[in-house]
Parts: structure tokens; sequence; C-alpha cells
């Protein structure tokens, strides 16, 4: 098994820590994990992505080319990363900023409106969380407690009190593709 | 000791620390700022020194005085900024001192961009400096690879007294994986007694010097140096390899690139075509014994490259004119496509080339 997943998003919206969540979650199981992000003369604001590699056998490149998954939050990523995701693929879309429908009709869509429960849930900053937990509710790549423990270990003590909150929205997000 | 997910140029740092590199000289330039970040960070907490020069010239030549007394010694720049540093790493390999340099090889020439690239491999293995001199050149191509390279670097800098580079690219210095941190293997070093410590009144001067006037004494000296290049070559040299003796087509390619060619060979094995793989782990000293193994079934070698063809001048060399050798690259911070790979493999496969 391997999931070779791109995220998305404009800087700020944590695309980069929803991929580096997921890398530390297939590591914690003992998968063979990689994560690589876009880098450049980039701003808050601009786009930003990611390629994550989640696999049972060893990675040989670590950029995706065949998505299995895209997971885009934003219009222009949508625009950018629509047609890398492989047939029968996933892609996951931020329904709250993206009114536009995926052109493909070979792949599995999925409308979430990450922000809408996000701020429901009393944080705006936890839109990434909705995608990831609806990401792996689809995928079962890793398990969802394995990313609570990751997180856990990138808050450190001091924001250990956002756990709950994560939590919630993982499966919030994941309540949308049931 | 556990893996921990960390970014390769802080995975740099972490492992130079723990192979006791307890000095840091350099001078911002991306994509390597991670590492004189971390040091910067990591460095005060081991009493150790970090220090930002004023320039990658000031940068190296302060490696060249902490090395010459005898420190474990580190600095990384960007291929700019090696660039800079080439009279002070020359230096360095003539007054036969130990000490590791890192490149985060960027797209050249001049500034260049900041994306991946290797077109830094005539600069690290020809030598950008003046002279009669070789350094070692590792080409790490993993995370884990780069953090044990890292650490070794140092024990083969001072068994063999000569500076080591590591050269990564933008990729796996800003990439992510998990490493773990292990001892490299035991080799036994010498006393430094040539390093200048201070004579306590109770020794000769120790001098670190490169100047030879009397030729014969330069001479003399290359000869040494040429010696121990011999003994680096004979013990040191490393590569991987993958089916090579029954490979139709055999690729060369290191670092992150072998990576992508190693997808694209995967492709290509679907289909039943036989594909071998050498991936140079030394790029100095390069890894020609590997080609021994290639038999009279391929018919052709891919060098693959993010340049418009460097290492394929020691490829050659290496094949000795027994095989036609093909290129495909890219360059200027652009990465090449495993689908592209692939197509240039099929060609030479089916005689089309």
């Amino acid at each position: 098994m391997q999931e070779r997943v791109v995220i998305a998003g404009f800087g700020g919206q944590g695309v980069m820590s929803m991929g580096q969540l997921l890398t530390y979650a297939g590591m914690i199981e003992n998968k063979h994990v990689s994560w690589l992000p876009s880098y450049g003369p980039e701003m808050r604001g601009g786009t930003a992505n990611c390629n994550v590699m989640v696999s049972d056998d060893p990675i040989g490149s670590p950029i995706v080319t065949e998505a299995t998954t895209a997971v885009v939050m934003n219009l222009p990523s949508l625009y950018k990363f629509e047609d890398d995701v492989v047939k029968d693929g996933h892609l996951l879309i931020n329904s709250s900023l993206i009114e536009e429908e995926a052109n493909r009709d070979d792949v599995e869509v999925y409308y979430i409106p990450a922000n809408k429960i996000a701020v429901e849930l009393g944080n705006a900053k936890v839109a990434n969380m909705v995608m990831l937990g609806a990401y792996l509710e689809l995928t079962k790549i890793v398990k969802v407690e394995s990313v609570v423990e990751a997180l856990k270990k990138v808050f450190g003590e001091s924001k250990a009190h956002l756990i709950p909150l994560n939590e919630k929205a993982l499966a919030k997000g994941a309540e949308q593709v049931k | 000791m556990a893996k921990v997910l960390m970014k390769g140029n802080e995975a740099i740092g972490a492992a130079a620390i723990k192979a006791g590199c307890h000095y840091f000289f350099g001078y911002p330039i991306t994509p390597q700022n991670e590492i004189p970040e971390y040091m910067s960070r990591e460095l005060p907490k081991v009493d150790g020194v970090f220090l930002q020069a004023e320039s990658e010239v000031a940068a190296i030549n302060m490696v060249y005085g902490a090395a010459g007394a005898g420190a474990r010694v580190m600095t990384s720049s960007s291929s700019p900024g090696i660039a800079l540093k080439q009279e002070g790493i020359s230096y360095i390999a003539g007054a036969e001192l130990p000490c590791v340099i890192v490149n985060i090889v960027r797209g050249g020439p001049g500034l260049g961009g900041i994306q991946p690239a290797q077109s830094d491999y005539y600069q690290a293995t020809r030598g950008g400096g003046n002279g009669d001199y070789r350094h070692v050149v590792y080409a790490p191509s993993t995370l884990q690879e780069t953090v044990d390279l890292v650490m070794e670097s140092f024990d083969v800098a001072e068994q063999y007294r000569i500076p080591v580079m590591v050269v990564g690219d933008g990729m796996i210095g800003q990439m992510m994986e998990p490493v773990e941190f292990k001892k490299p293997k035991e080799r036994s070093l010498a006393e430094k007694t040539w390093a200048t410590t201070g004579t306590k009144g109770k020794r000769k001067p120790n001098i670190i010097n490169s100047l030879f006037i009397d030729p014969q004494e330069l001479e003399d000296h290359v000869h040494k140096l040429e010696r121990k290049h011999e003994e680096i070559k004979k013990n040191e040299t490393r590569f991987e390899e993958y089916n090579v003796e029954d490979a139709d087509v055999v690729c060369v390619a290191y670092g992150t690139t072998s990576r992508i060619v190693k997808n694209a060979i995967k492709k290509c094995e679907e289909d039943g075509l036989k594909v071998g793989l050498i991936r140079p782990i030394t790029l100095w000293p390069f890894p020609e014994s590997a080609f021994e193994k290639i038999t009279d079934k391929t018919k052709g070698l891919l060098a693959v490259e993010m340049s418009t063809g460097q290492m394929i001048d020691d490829v050659k060399i290496a094949i000795k004119g027994k095989k036609p050798v093909y290129f495909h690259g890219r360059t200027g911070g652009m990465v090449p496509n495993p689908t592209d790979i692939e197509n240039e493999i099929r060609k030479i496969a089916g005689g089309e080339k």
C-alpha cells in the first residue's frame, strides 16, 4: 500500500502541518514516510503545498507525480493539482472557500466545508484538521490515534489543551465522508 | 535510539553535533539556512561555538583555523557560497587538515536559483580551488544516509587528514524523513600530534602551512597527498548497485535523482525490461569498479543528472568506451520526471538510440 498525497492551499492554512502530522503518524506506525515541501520566495497568503508519502515499502522519489489523493484548501490549488490525481483517486475540496466543482469525473470527489466546521467548533485554525479527519476516514492509511499521538509530540506540554479541539475537528471531518 | 522525524538540514546539524562537532562557521544562503539556524540554537548547549562570519571566505578560513587547532569543525553553504570557499578548501587540503563541508546545491551558474540541482559535480570532484588536491565527496540519497554519512565524515576527515564534502540538494535539505542517529563503525584514529594546541614549553611548535617554496619539497608533499588519495580510493569508495549484471540498460544516478530513477526502473520492470542502477555514494572517489560487472548483454548506459551532464564524464571514463553512454538531465532547479526517464530507458532498450 502506498499513499501519495498532495496537500495544497494558502500559506497559513496549515497545509504544511497537516502533511507533517500525517507523516509523523505514519512513522509512529513504522511505515515508510517522507514529507517534501514546496519552498521558494513565498509569503503568507501565497500558495503552499507539500507532498507526503506513506508506504509499506521503501520510498523512491519523494515527489508526488501521480497522486492517490489531493487535498485542496483553496481555488488556485484545485486548478493546479486536480489533474495530478490518478483515476479512482481521492480529491478533497474545501468547499468553504472553493465554490467551483471539480472537472474530473473519474476520481472520487468530496466537498467538505472545512472552514465552516472549524468556526462552528470555535477555532477557524482547525480547518486543516477537519480535512485530515476526512482524509483518514477515506483511506485509513494511519489511525486517528497515531495522529493524536503525533499532535501531542508536536504541541508539547504548553499547548496540550488544544488536543481535544483538534480531536473534535478530526472526528467532524470523518463524519463528512462517512 | 528511536527514529525521529526531521528536516534534512536540521538532521545534518544534529548529526554533526552527535559526531562531536562543536564548531560551526558559516554565512547564510538558501536552501541550507536551517543548518546554521540549528547550529546557532544547539551548539551553545554543548559549550560549542557557532559563529556567523562576515562572508563565506571568512567562514572557511575560520574552519581552517579551528581544524589546525585539532577541533571537529564544519561549515555549510550552497553553490555560489561554496564557490567562494574554494580557496580555503585548497589551503586546508594542502595543509592536510580534517574538516567537513556541506553543500546543499542550488541551480547555477552565478547566483542561479534556489531550487534543487546537481550542477556542482565538477566543482566538488574536480576541485574548485587550485593545485593537485582531491577531497572526499559523499552524495547521500535519503535523510538516513545523509545522517550516517555526515557522522562518518568527521572520522574519515580525521583518519586521512583531508576535507570531506557532503553534497545534497535543496530537496535533501528541505524534506522530512525519519532518521536514527547511529554510531559509525569504529575507526582507529591517531592522536592529533600535529595540532597547534600550544607547546606548553614541552615541544617544538607545530606549524600549519600549505606553502612549500622548494619545488622538490613541494613535489614530495604532493606525492604524499597522492598516496593518501590512493589509500582513500582503495578503502572508502562506496556505491549502491542494483541488477547490474543482467541489465538491458544500466542507469547511473546519485543523490535525489537516483530516487526518481528507481521509480522509473520499477515502471520498466513491470513490462519485463531489465534495468540496472549504479548509484555512486562517493562522487570522489568515483566507483569505477562498479562498472566492471556490466556484461555484453547491456545495450547502453543512461546517466541521469540535475545538470547538463557532468557526472557523465566519470561514467565514460569508467566504462572505457565499451558501451554507449546516453544522458538525460534537467537543470536550473527543474527536477527530472520519472516518465521522461522511463522513455529514455525504453528507447535505449529498444535500440532506438
